[in-house]
């Protein structure tokens, strides 16, 4: 068990990475091409297939979430499928089933449901690319406000 | 220097508090730590050990330790912080309210809420002890119904029966045979049982079997 502290990721506008600030309220799916950091509410789906989601400290996801990635500060109510890796941090809460390569959940974090470990498929010689986990993406430009690479078909509530 | 045999204190963190350790205070961010052979936990997981994709339900709540071990085994782990859910639901104040029948039923859709015969075993772990007979006999009738015939069942009960407050652990799994206990702080079990009264307790299951360690603690394997 490590004793490193971790570090909190916060939203980094310099990395092209989406953000859903605490007094926004989505009520629908969320797909993203890029990282997203969601410290509102949603309730919904949301979906980053080769991307990272991070929930922050103050938000508060009920949906189901697949991404390659996920880190959690805040509060999940629902499924999370992370392909590649999942964190849970200490005043973190998650209820939902789990599928993921890896999980690394801190003390003091609450957790409740079902985890199922699933590696990636090892390649095969002269397999085809998508037996493969694909390397993150290439940062975009910056992009204004919150809306940059993320499609939102929802009705957004302040 | 005597030291217990089988019990280690565990390098880094670990904290050695001189006197008695039954009336240890929490100590914030420190915990003491002990790392020893397990009887009950060696035959719980010999009957998982040779097989992969089965279910396994932890009511300790997530540790990294125990999805670690259990996964890595190749199988599926469910977890419930049962004691969290219990002070939820009934607070920590007054165990007289565990009689109260709408309560328990709460108690049991909050945590137990699961297929007939899912689970391939259960690490009940110390949670038992701090349930008074009506609401512990509802959760017993339960955990019959959700685990199949022939899975193992491991529970913990402190053995001294004079005691007021006994160590609260938090159980973390070295490996199939080796037990990390971190104690944090103590608590107010709502009964203390002997070995008669826990067969009592798991009559309806095949069978009991007992393993005290040097803590104090009865290690009880019960097979559906």
């Amino acid at each position: 068990m490590s004793s490193m502290p971790f570090k909190t990721p916060e939203p980094d506008s310099s990395r092209g990475q989406a953000s859903i600030g605490k007094a926004v309220k989505i009520n629908g799916q969320i797909y993203s091409k890029e990282d997203l950091y969601v410290d509102g509410d949603v309730e919904g789906t949301i979906e980053l297939q080769e991307h990272r989601l991070t929930i922050g400290p103050n938000g508060k996801v009920h949906s189901s979430v697949k991404a390659r990635e996920v880190v959690v500060l805040g509060n999940i109510q629902g499924n999370v499928d992370a392909s590649d890796k999942l964190e849970i941090r200490k005043d973190a809460r998650l209820v939902g089933d789990i599928k993921t390569a890896r999980i690394i959940i801190e003390d003091g974090a609450y957790f409740k449901g079902s985890i199922d470990i699933v590696k990636p498929e090892p390649a095969k010689a002269g397999g085809s690319a998508s037996s493969q986990p694909r390397p993150p993406q290439q940062a975009t430009p910056v992009a204004p406000a919150n809306a940059q690479g993320a499609a939102v078909a929802a009705e957004m509530k302040r | 220097m005597l030291r217990r045999p089988g019990a280690t204190l565990s390098p880094g963190p670990a904290i050695i508090v001189p006197g008695n350790h039954s009336s240890a205070t929490k100590l914030f961010d420190k915990e003491l730590v002990t790392s020893r052979p397990s009887r009950g936990l060696e035959q719980f997981f010999a009957f998982l050990r040779d097989q992969v994709g089965l279910s396994v339900l932890d009511l300790a709540g997530a540790s990294q330790q125990n999805i670690n071990f259990i996964t890595n085994l190749g199988h599926r782990l469910y977890s419930e912080d049962f004691v969290r859910t219990l002070d939820d639901v009934f607070g920590d104040a007054d165990p007289g309210d565990q009689a109260n029948q709408g309560r328990i039923d709460q108690f049991l859709r909050q945590t137990l809420n699961f297929e007939n015969e899912q689970f391939d075993g259960v690490l009940v772990w110390d949670v038992l002890q701090y349930m008074t007979p009506a609401l512990l006999a509802a959760t017993l009738e339960r955990l019959r119904t959700i685990v199949r015939p022939h899975a193992y069942l491991l529970a913990y009960f402190h053995a001294d029966e004079k005691a007021q407050q006994v160590p609260f652990y938090s159980f973390r799994i070295k490996d199939s045979q080796n037990l990390m206990l971190a104690q944090r702080g103590t608590r107010k079990p709502a009964q203390i049982f002997n070995n008669r009264s826990l067969e009592k307790l798991f009559q309806k299951f095949e069978s009991v079997k007992f393993f005290l360690t040097k803590e104090q603690l009865r290690e009880v394997i019960v097979r559906r």
